[in-house]
């Protein structure tokens, strides 16, 4: 097989520059939430073939939704995606690439068949990993990852009869976990290496927030423990960390995810942690493309589905044409825990050097902790943990790159957009200015109301049958009838 | 009728209240039609009382009020005019005709086109629609509505297989546990429904209200979402993944009466909160507790108005929230189910009964044989002598004088110079024609830039019958006869078609009945109209003027003099083909025009309280108040250095307006309002864009990208 040059000279034109004259034919390789995006947006284009090729054997599901899945939220048909139909869209599923032959230009399946491509799509994501810690060389039942639908599939069935578990790894998939599980009875306890939680998007301060939230849900966190050694028997998993041990009845393994990068290192392409792209989600191999998880653009190796999708939208437009130019242009992700009773959201970095504000909320005690990094008036960071009914707008600022508010507070607490006014029936009538408006559907004010009076109403009817008042949406009746309750006792405003 | 005279207008109403100087009608503006009183003072004088109608119970908001100002005000036109100039009425129709007959020759049928109104009574409307296919037998009629009413009616069809606004009756709405309301503002366009809001928050309901401005409507909400304008899609694909993730959904509901869930289920999936909070800018928790508070209701409704629909995507974001309300299992459920709040006076009637590009009478389709025979036959003509489906009305208005395009217009009811989206064009258009006719009751911004204008009577002159946002047919009755020297519209039609020699052959048809013919008699088009309507899907057989002032209004479906109307829909099933309603699955998409370095903020475009659509009739009284403005948020004034008060030009890449700047709190930051009522340098429409919804033609009225800048004095 010859992986040299030959796909690197003229042949390999990129397919925007390609003469439409056959059926353009994409294989993508994996049919997870990148490979199945790809294919929902190359479905409506003519012109071009798509096989996607699946190792699960089973549709694609929404990965994002597997913790909702372990909290007993979902069930596994509710996370099913659209499939990748179409004209000229076919999908196989619990198929494994075998090889790829860059020269002939095809891939080849376990079965030997093997398959030509114009253009190769990779989206073959990513593998938990399994800590390199004595005891876990052999899988146990008790012991989970956390990664698919199979892992958590794996995790139920030792869930079941279970009464504790221990999930190591505090970053954001180990707590999901740990959310789900404690949601569903069990008594949890997350072990984390580092001296605080999710240490790469969150700072002490909100670390320490966290871990009072999820004590109140029933989930113990130990920070800054490493684990030595694990031990499981048919009776429980015993986790050995520095200082002590811990006995649960099943372990939820947390602890990062590596791209799957096999096929593309043995197809000669360049791999450094991912499959490296540029901004067309070529690799060294113009007729091949990576996207997802198992991508790495700079230094970022895939991770989120945001930017997966993000790139999946970009490659179609490339392959149909609709845009031959498009390119990628990472945007920085949010990151949103998503379990019952946690509210958090973080992004961004939250190192402010001397020319960022650093402005911060925090009241432990109901769970709430705020802190934003500005620059130039825009976010340059942001965590927001507990009641924060700012939280839409802050995501929403950080993500369109969007000037702040000039008062701070207006983003740290509370609705800074809503500003309603008092209502009118609130206000005590003699105090009430006469250019107040008391109906707003017929415009009338105090002022037209008391003339009204004085011009010789004596009741509530006179004074609607007159000014209209309260005959619109009827909201202000009480504060109407308030006023002609004012103006019947009070001996100042009567007719001199 | 003699072809000098001024067309025979007599009001046939017998007044019911006693008086000869009385009559209890509704009011001429929005399709809450509240119930009102008009007398007749001894001096002549008009005045209004609320009636005590079972949709008003006795209110009124000041558009209601002020009405009869405009009957006898100063700028009432009372004489045709051509280029401007007082014309007989003799003159302007031998203008006119001569016109249409020089354009038809040289260009061809279509070349003549009708825009209509959805202020029309459905006489009118339904008249109008044989005018265009019998008297000019052009394929291009179509009408305002489209601006309003299309989507929610593109999907409400597509979903029910049928589209009443309301499929109950409003009284239902202050029953409601939770009440989601998407894009209305109510408090300020209808003041009156809003009392159905207050009884059902004083009972303890729960209501929500979406819109990216804290309206009236929404600050007396339980509970406001106030999205990213554009994004309406989003939140209702997020609110039924939260459903279906918490295992909310009405299984049985779905499995015994729709079609079409699976796919929906699966499209929804790729919505978790996350993602829609970053779309929408909804916080997650506050999309959870939305829909919980549906999901967790008894009676739980669900509206939505113009705010969701006139967008580019308008259909498919209503469908994303019938979805939503099938999901539940509401639609057909006892005080539950989802709605559209109708806009026009007659934006229900009026969308029925043919002034659509591709509509027959009783909502049946231009492209159906056995529609087109039915409508044939009742009119009297050869069914292959009617024309196929027109243009939509924004192509229509936009094709105006282009090769190809029509050369002549007859306006009724409506002021697209000032309506229209991408206005500035629109009206460039309307020049370009060879002949620009407008009946109007005074001179309305088309009105002034026409070849001929006909002046015509007001809804206190004439009689007829309108169908309020509840599918509930009402009388219009006449107070008084129009000043002289005016017409009717019925008029107007029936004078043209009968010069034109166009006015069905009146051949004796199945049945035995004679038909063909226009009337200018509102009761005579009434009794055709329910023989025209008669077995379509809104079908007015049985609706007798008689059954209407006995029975407080009739609701369509009514099939048959000796049936009962039909007040709430659905309860045994959905008129389509296997009696399911269907779901369809929809994704978000952006708004046509994303904001940019250039334009950096979002325009959306609304109504005010004291105004009505084009502002034709209500910047005429004087009580009103008002005048164009621009609101802001302080924070966004603060950076741009405009104070309240400050004039503003607003600029998109289609036009500018200038205005007032209006700083509120009440508004996103990223966000622009601007009122569409007013015209000149005041018109919003001179911003928006002319993006169209693929399914229902809807112009994407609420949003566009714009900058805005202080003028310097």
């Amino acid at each position: 097989m010859n992986h040299g040059n030959t796909a690197r000279h003229g042949s390999a034109l990129p397919p925007a520059e390609r003469p439409r004259t056959s059926p353009h034919h994409v294989i993508v390789i994996g049919y997870g939430m990148a490979g199945a995006r790809l294919a929902t947006e190359l479905s409506a284009a003519s012109g071009i073939e798509v096989t996607v090729l699946g190792a699960e054997p089973h549709r694609a599901y929404n990965r994002i939704l597997l913790s909702s899945v372990l909290a007993g939220k979902h069930g596994e048909t509710d996370i099913t995606l659209t499939e990748a139909a179409g004209h000229g869209v076919k999908t196989r599923t619990g198929v494994t690439v075998t090889g790829v032959d860059r020269a002939a230009r095809t891939v080849t399946l376990d079965g030997g068949e093997q398959l030509n491509y114009d253009h190769l799509v990779l989206a073959t994501g990513s593998q938990a990993i399994v800590p390199p810690i004595p005891g876990l060389e052999q899988p146990h039942p008790r012991v989970a990852t956390f990664r698919t639908l199979a892992d958590c599939r794996r995790i139920l069935d030792a869930a079941q009869g279970a009464r504790t578990a221990l999930v190591l790894g505090g970053g954001l998939l180990g707590l999901e976990a740990a959310r789900g599980l404690a949601g569903r009875g069990l008594a949890v306890e997350v072990v984390h290496g580092v001296g605080h939680l999710m240490e790469r998007q969150l700072d002490p301060g909100a670390s320490a927030v966290l871990v009072r939230t999820l004590a109140g849900h029933g989930v113990a966190v130990h920070l800054a423990s490493s684990a030595t050694g694990v031990s499981a028997d048919d009776n429980g998993v015993t986790l050995r960390l520095n200082d002590r041990n811990l006995r649960a009845d099943l372990l939820v393994l947390a602890c990062g995810v590596r791209a799957e990068t096999g096929l593309a290192r043995a197809a000669g392409l360049r791999v450094e942690r991912g499959i490296v792209i540029d901004r067309h989600l070529a690799t060294s191999d113009r007729r091949i493309s990576a996207i997802g998880d198992c991508a790495q653009f700079g230094e970022v190796v895939g991770g989120l589905v945001a930017p997966a999708w993000e790139q999946a939208k970009v490659l179609a437009a490339r392959l149909t044409g609709a845009d031959p130019d498009a390119v990628y242009v990472p945007s920085s992700p949010v990151t949103r825990l998503k379990a019952s009773g946690i509210d958090l959201a973080a992004m961004g970095s939250l190192q402010p050097d001397a020319a960022c504000e650093d402005v911060s909320f925090a009241d432990p005690a109901r769970g709430t902790y705020a802190r934003l990094v500005i620059r130039d008036d825009r976010l340059t960071g942001a965590v927001m943990l507990g009641d924060n009914p700012s939280v839409g707008q802050v995501i929403q600022l950080f993500d369109r790159k969007g000037v702040v508010p000039r008062d701070r507070r207006a983003l740290l607490l509370g609705r800074s957009l809503g500003g309603a006014e008092a209502p009118v029936a609130t206000t005590t009538p003699a105090l009430m200015p006469d250019n107040a408006t008391v109906c707003q559907c017929n415009t009338v004010t105090k002022g037209a109301l008391v003339r009204c009076w004085r011009s010789g109403a004596r009741s509530l009817d006179d004074v609607v049958a007159k000014t209209r008042a309260t005959t619109g949406c009827g909201s202000c009746k009480d504060a109407v009838d308030g006023i002609v309750g004012w103006l019947s006792t009070s001996d100042s405003v009567g007719v001199s | 009728m003699t072809p000098s005279a001024p067309p025979d207008t007599r009001a046939t109403a017998l007044p019911l209240l006693g008086s000869p100087r009385e009559v209890a009608t509704h009011c001429p503006y929005c399709a809450l039609q509240c119930g009102m009183t008009l007398r007749e003072t001894p001096e002549g004088r008009v005045e209004v009382a609320a009636r005590d109608f079972p949709t008003n119970r006795g209110g009124l908001c000041q558009k209601g009020w002020t009405s009869a100002e405009l009957l006898d005000h100063p700028e009432r036109l009372t004489t045709p005019l051509i280029k401007g100039q007082p014309a007989t009425w003799d003159e302007a129709y031998d203008y006119i005709v001569d016109g249409i007959r020089r354009v038809q020759e040289t260009h061809g049928r279509d070349a003549v086109a009708v825009f209509g109104g959805g202020g029309l009574t459905n006489e009118k409307a339904y008249a109008l629609g044989k005018f265009a296919r019998v008297a000019l037998r052009t394929a291009n009629i179509d009408y305002n509505g489209r601006f309003c009413m299309s989507s929610a009616a593109a999907a409400g069809n597509r979903a029910f297989g049928i589209d009443r606004g309301l499929p109950f009756p409003m009284a239902d709405i202050a029953e409601a546990d939770t009440l989601l309301l998407i894009g209305a503002n109510v408090a300020e366009t209808m003041p009156p429904f809003a009392r159905y809001l207050t009884g059902q928050r004083q009972r303890g309901g729960t209501q929500i209200v979406v819109d990216p401005r804290a309206t009236p409507t929404a600050r007396a909400a339980t509970l406001h979402l106030q999205p990213t304008p554009g994004t309406d899609l989003a939140l209702a694909l997020g609110l039924l993944h939260i459903v279906v993730a918490e295992g909310l959904t009405d299984q049985a509901y779905l499995a015994e009466r729709t079609t079409g869930w699976d796919a929906v289920r699966k499209t929804v999936a790729a919505y978790w909160p996350a993602r829609v909070e970053l779309l929408t800018g909804v916080p997650v928790a506050d999309l959870e507790a939305t829909a919980r508070a549906l999901a967790s209701a008894d009676r739980a409704i669900i509206l939505t108005a113009r705010g969701a629909e006139q967008h580019a995507k308008g259909v498919d974001t209503v469908t994303a929230f019938i979805n939503l309300a099938l999901a539940l299992g509401l639609p057909g459920r006892p005080g539950s189910g989802y709605g559209c709040l109708t806009g026009q006076g007659n934006g229900q009637g009026g969308r029925e009964h043919g002034q659509k590009a591709d509509q027959l009478p009783g909502y049946r389709k231009i492209d159906d044989p056995a529609a087109r025979a039915h409508v044939a036959g009742v009119w009297g003509v050869d069914p292959d002598s009617l024309p196929g489906p027109g243009l939509s009305a924004y192509e229509l208005l936009d094709a105006l004088g282009q090769p190809g395009g029509p050369k002549a217009m007859l306006v009724f009811g409506s002021n697209p110079v000032v309506s229209a989206p991408r206005a500035a064009r629109i009206t460039e258009r309307l020049r370009s024609l060879d002949l620009l006719i407008v009946c109007d009751f005074v001179l309305s911004e088309t009105a002034a830039i026409a070849d001929v204008v006909l002046p015509v009577a007001q809804w206190a002159e004439e009689d007829g019958t309108m169908t309020n946002l509840e599918g509930r047919v009402l009388r219009r009755r006449a107070l008084r006869k129009p000043p002289p020297g005016t017409g009717t519209d019925l008029a107007v039609m029936a004078e043209l078609a009968s010069r034109l020699g166009r006015t069905g052959d009146g051949r004796s048809v199945a049945g035995g009945e004679q038909s063909g013919g226009f009337s200018a008699e509102p009761r005579a088009v009434f009794e055709e109209l329910r023989r025209a309507t008669a077995g379509g899907v809104a079908d007015y057989a049985g609706v007798t003027w008689e059954r209407v002032d006995a029975e407080n209004g009739v609701f369509w479906p009514c099939p048959a003099a000796d049936r009962a109307g039909t007040p709430r829909l659905f309860e045994e099933g959905f008129p389509t083909p296997d009696g399911r309603a269907r779901l369809t699955a929809v994704e978000h998409r952006p708004v046509a025009e994303e904001i940019d370095a250039e334009y950096p903020l979002y325009l959306t475009t609304g109504r005010v309280l004291a105004q009505y659509q084009s502002g034709a009739q209500t910047r005429r009284i004087a009580a009103l108040p008002g005048g164009p403005f621009v609101e802001l948020h302080p924070d966004l004034a603060e950076r741009l250095d405009i104070d309240d008060g400050d004039t503003v030009r607003v600029v998109s890449r289609r036009g500018e307006m200038i205005a007032p700047a209006r700083l509120v709190t009440t508004i996103r930051p990223d966000t622009l309002f601007a009122p569409f009522h007013y015209s000149g340098m005041g018109r919003a429409n001179s911003l928006t864009g002319d993006a169209l919804d693929p399914i229902s033609r809807m112009p994407e009225f609420k949003v566009c990208a714009v900058r805005i800048e202080p003028v310097t004095p």
